[in-house]
């Protein structure tokens, strides 16, 4: 009988219609290939982010332009924008709303350190990760939509290369950085 | 009514040793005693022929030696504008509150408490609008000392990478 090699999936396609592979496989491609971000912006981050959803880049390509309304539906946070330290209460909040797993993008300067706040901005946190731990970092100011397509696309290599379905990719201590 | 019959009309009022005028500025400035500014701004309100309904922004100062208080002001009807300054103690700002008179004082003053640490008296509500609650200090203060941390976050541009919280998040993942 035939058999193919379907590298996405690690599978194998045996015949016409039967296709064998991991649980763990289909789970990580069925994740990263559906990543619903959780609708909320902080600064002007926010409108480049609006603008990746929209339909001249169009998000949905990557599976990633469902934002959601409420952190209970949500996989990926993007924190976009300046977070303050008023914000970063509900930031952190927001973050143990959603349910695992679950992964953060801390998206431009100011998410990723503070940005031009970083010396005198005595309100803003220096950076998102004293507070949640970020998967990806992009950064910009702010990051056009392809830096930050290029960030979710990051994201969904990390997915894919999890160990197992039993550890989380927010624990695994590899950072990634898109190099703009 | 042009501004100078504006300045010259309320210098007619509280008197003109009272009401200072800056020159050179782009709207007619006065610096008025800090006692008067209820009735003043209650009388250029009311009045037909000043008839300020608008109060455009109203600000706090740190000039290191007083704190002053900038009322800008605008007349729909007459088209005329005009700027009163008040000058504070730094130790012990403190003026009567203008929300009962323009609502937009509300909000405005509440700012200026918040980041001079300016007292209006008779505000209905004169708490913090932009910093959390309990937040310490007044940042637009000149001598304002920075925080370290804030519900233990540093605040400190000298901190980088995660915090001691977000590590143990991490594991915390890990076990899960």
């Amino acid at each position: 009988m035939e058999q193919t090699q379907v590298t996405e999936l690690e599978g194998q396609r045996i015949g016409e219609s039967i296709f064998l592979t991991t649980t763990d496989a289909f789970f990580r491609w069925a994740q990263a290939s559906s990543i619903w971000p959780l609708a909320f912006g902080l600064a002007c981050c926010a409108i480049e982010m609006m603008s990746t959803a929209a339909s001249k880049f169009d998000l949905d390509r990557f599976g990633a332009g469902v934002f959601r309304g409420s952190p209970r539906q949500a996989d990926l946070m993007i924190v976009a924008g300046t977070v303050t330290h008023k914000m970063g209460e509900r930031v952190q909040r927001l973050y143990e709303q959603m349910p695992d797993p679950k992964y953060v993008i801390a998206m431009g300067s100011c998410a990723t350190g503070g940005g031009p706040y970083f010396k005198y901005g005595y309100h803003v946190m220096k950076g998102v990760d004293q507070i949640v731990p970020v998967d990806v970092y992009v950064p910009g100011c702010p990051p056009r939509p392809e830096q930050l397509m290029e960030g979710i696309m990051k994201l969904q290599e990390k997915i894919r290369q999890k160990p197992s379905r039993t550890t989380h990719a927010s624990s695994n201590p590899s950072i990634t950085h898109v190099v703009s | 009514m042009s501004s100078l019959d504006v300045t010259a009309r309320i210098q007619a009022r509280v008197g003109a040793d009272a009401a200072q005028p800056e020159l050179n500025r782009a709207d007619p400035t006065l610096v008025v005693p800090a006692g008067s500014i209820r009735s003043l701004c209650q009388w250029l309100k009311d009045d037909t022929e000043m008839a300020f309904d608008h109060l455009m922004c109203l600000s706090g100062v740190d000039w290191l030696d007083r704190i002053e208080v900038v009322y800008h002001l605008f007349s729909h009807q007459h088209r005329h504008r005009i700027v009163l300054k008040v000058r504070l103690s730094r130790e012990h700002p403190s003026i009567d509150s203008v929300s009962d008179i323009w609502g937009a004082a509300n909000w405005h003053e509440r700012e200026a408490y918040d980041l001079f640490g300016i007292r209006f008296q008779g505000h209905p509500d004169l708490r913090r609008i932009l910093l959390p609650d309990d937040w310490e200090g007044h940042p637009l203060r000149k001598d304002y000392v920075f925080p370290t941390e804030y519900h233990g976050v540093a605040c400190d541009s000298s901190v980088s990478g995660p915090s001691p919280r977000v590590c143990d998040m991490g594991a915390e993942q890990t076990r899960n």
